[in-house]
């Protein structure tokens, strides 16, 4: 890959902030200048509404959504009518709960999640099985980190009508075997729900591969802006499917008391969508294509390969928490001595080290490591080797200074 | 000093380690959960009252050093105090720790707190308790 300190510079707000260590892309990514200046170019130049006007401008600013629609499936190895633009992984989440999961479930069904799962993929189905009578049922994780395969087979019944996973934890950083499971899952006739909030932004991602009906992303993660997101549905189940959100855009014909729906993608983007966000996802796209996602995967993985290594030999008051191997990603969610997150992350704060802490809207995977938070640094294709040292040096001063209260 | 320093001291780290009436309270008047729902911090306070005053005060739960010390604290001063002095004490920290006043000489030792109103990502721990407080004195003139 391009060196990490070299992407720097594509990053104006590093230059902004050149004393800051940013450790937290899992929340929310930092934005290139190209991701910045199509937002501003789409503005200055090309806005207008889309689909609608018979005018110059209308169909440059369709021509422009449309290509960000085509550049998203690129990314996703999938066709551009199944790429339906949402704001984020929990509204992709929320459309299929409420066009899929509350008309089609019923109760006895049973909806399968992982202990490791965002509260974006819980929530919503809690909504599920409260309206539906349907049985919400979780795949263990192990004191690993990796998810208990061992009980697929038991938790795998006939009843299971869905199987919802995150692609890659938020928290422990572990890639879980999807393909595997979506096998499994569809030879029980199961629907595979993916969320790769996590995992689009930092690895290679072949929708078709993973034998999944749904994919869904979060721009703001991968270097777009917030409020332009992907969900990504097997056509043919799209098209099964009813709208979420009724209103313009979405429609074929509209008489008083009812009417038609368009085709997918359009059936689920009612009303004027995040045009400029959108467009500017897609350039976001193009920009970590042009970088490479294996590339950007390495680098992570080195990363994190590193600050463990580092943190094992130099911090034992330092607990890490997630799978040691190549099925993990740069994300390293830990404590420190018997300190609270909260503290330990102000700590780092007035080091200049941006990490998070709290439960990373995981609370059942923090009840099962026996914690109520726990802090987190995260890595991306612009963070390098020396912020990984000076995170380290910062992360020996905390303990130097809580010395007495560890 | 940093603020580290400043914020971090002896004061806030021995109630955190050692928190002053924790735990359960037999027969509590009121009792009231409070919790911070972004990070995962959660208290109970539990009061005992006799005629609008606060004749027992503990509380249970867990969070970081600042909520901790700030409900520990809290419970020392508001003990045998009237519900609307503890309410006005209550006045007193906000003002201390979201709004940066100077420290009102009614709070004691809480001042070691008011290097929260710099840290802003802090001061809902800090407030945690009191909010419970504030909810609870709610309860009480309602019950």
């Amino acid at each position: 890959m391009t060196s990490a300190y070299l992407i720097r510079a594509d990053f104006p707000l590093f230059a902004a902030r050149p004393e800051l260590v940013y450790l937290d892309s899992t929340a929310t990514s930092q934005k290139p200048r190209v991701v910045i200046e199509a937002l501003e170019h789409y503005y200055r130049e090309i806005n207008a509404n889309v689909h609608r006007g018979a005018y110059d401008l209308s169909v440059q600013a369709t021509l422009a959504y449309e290509e960000a629609r085509r550049k998203m499936a690129r990314f996703l190895g999938a066709d551009e009518r199944e790429i339906i633009f949402v704001r984020n992984t929990t509204e992709a989440l929320n459309l299929l709960v409420y066009a899929w999961g509350l008309r089609v479930l019923k109760a006895g069904d049973e909806i399968l999640l992982t202990e490791m799962e965002h509260h974006a993929n819980l929530v919503p189905w809690h909504l599920v099985a409260v309206h539906t009578g349907a049985k919400i049922k979780a795949i263990p994780v192990r004191g690993d980190g990796r998810l208990d395969l061992d009980s697929l087979d038991r938790l795998l019944t006939d009843r299971v009508r869905v199987v919802s996973l995150t692609h890659m934890s938020n928290v422990l950083g572990t890639v879980n075997p999807v393909a595997q499971i979506a096998k499994a899952a569809k030879e029980k006739g199961a629907l595979v729900i993916v969320d790769g909030a996590q995992s689009a932004p930092h690895m290679p991602v072949d929708v078709t591969g993973l034998g999944a009906d749904f994919f869904a992303l979060s721009g703001h993660k991968m270097c777009g802006p917030t409020g332009a997101g992907v969900l990504w549905g097997r056509y043919e189940m799209l098209e099964k499917m009813q709208p979420f959100l009724g209103g313009g855009e979405m429609i074929n014909e509209v008489y008083l008391e009812r009417s038609s729906y368009a085709k997918p993608p359009q059936r689920f983007e009612a009303g004027t969508p995040a045009i400029a966000e959108a467009v500017a996802l897609g350039v976001a796209a193009e920009y970590l294509m042009g970088i490479g996602m294996q590339n950007i995967w390495q680098h992570d993985r080195s990363l994190v390969d590193y600050a463990l290594a580092r943190l094992d030999e130099e911090l034992p008051e330092v607990k890490t928490f997630g799978p040691r191997g190549p099925d993990r990603g740069g994300v390293i969610a830990f404590t420190l001595g018997g300190l609270h997150a909260h503290d330990v992350a102000t700590a780092l704060d007035q080091h200049g080290i941006a990490v998070r802490a709290g439960h990373h809207c995981a609370q059942p995977l923090h009840r099962k490591l026996g914690l109520a938070a726990t802090a987190r640094a995260s890595f991306y294709l612009y963070t390098t080797r020396d912020e990984v040292d000076r995170f380290i040096e910062a992360l020996k001063k905390v303990r130097e200074f809580f010395k007495d209260w560890l | 000093m940093s603020l580290l320093e400043e914020l971090y001291r002896e004061t806030i780290l021995s109630h955190y380690k050692s928190p002053k009436n924790f735990g359960p309270l037999a027969d509590a008047s009121v009792s009231i959960k409070g919790d911070n729902p972004s990070c995962g911090d959660q208290l109970e306070l539990l009061l005992k009252l006799n005629g609008g005053r606060i004749t027992e005060v503990r509380f249970q739960g867990h969070g970081c050093a600042i909520s901790i010390a700030s409900a520990s604290m809290m419970t020392e001063l508001v003990k045998n105090k009237t519900l609307d002095q503890a309410l006005e004490l209550t006045r007193q920290f906000k003002a201390m720790v979201v709004d940066g006043a100077e420290p009102a000489p009614e709070l004691g030792d809480l001042k070691a707190l008011a290097g929260v109103s710099k840290l802003h990502a802090r001061t809902k721990c800090a407030t945690l308790a009191w909010n419970t407080l504030e909810e609870a004195a709610k309860e009480a003139g309602t019950s």
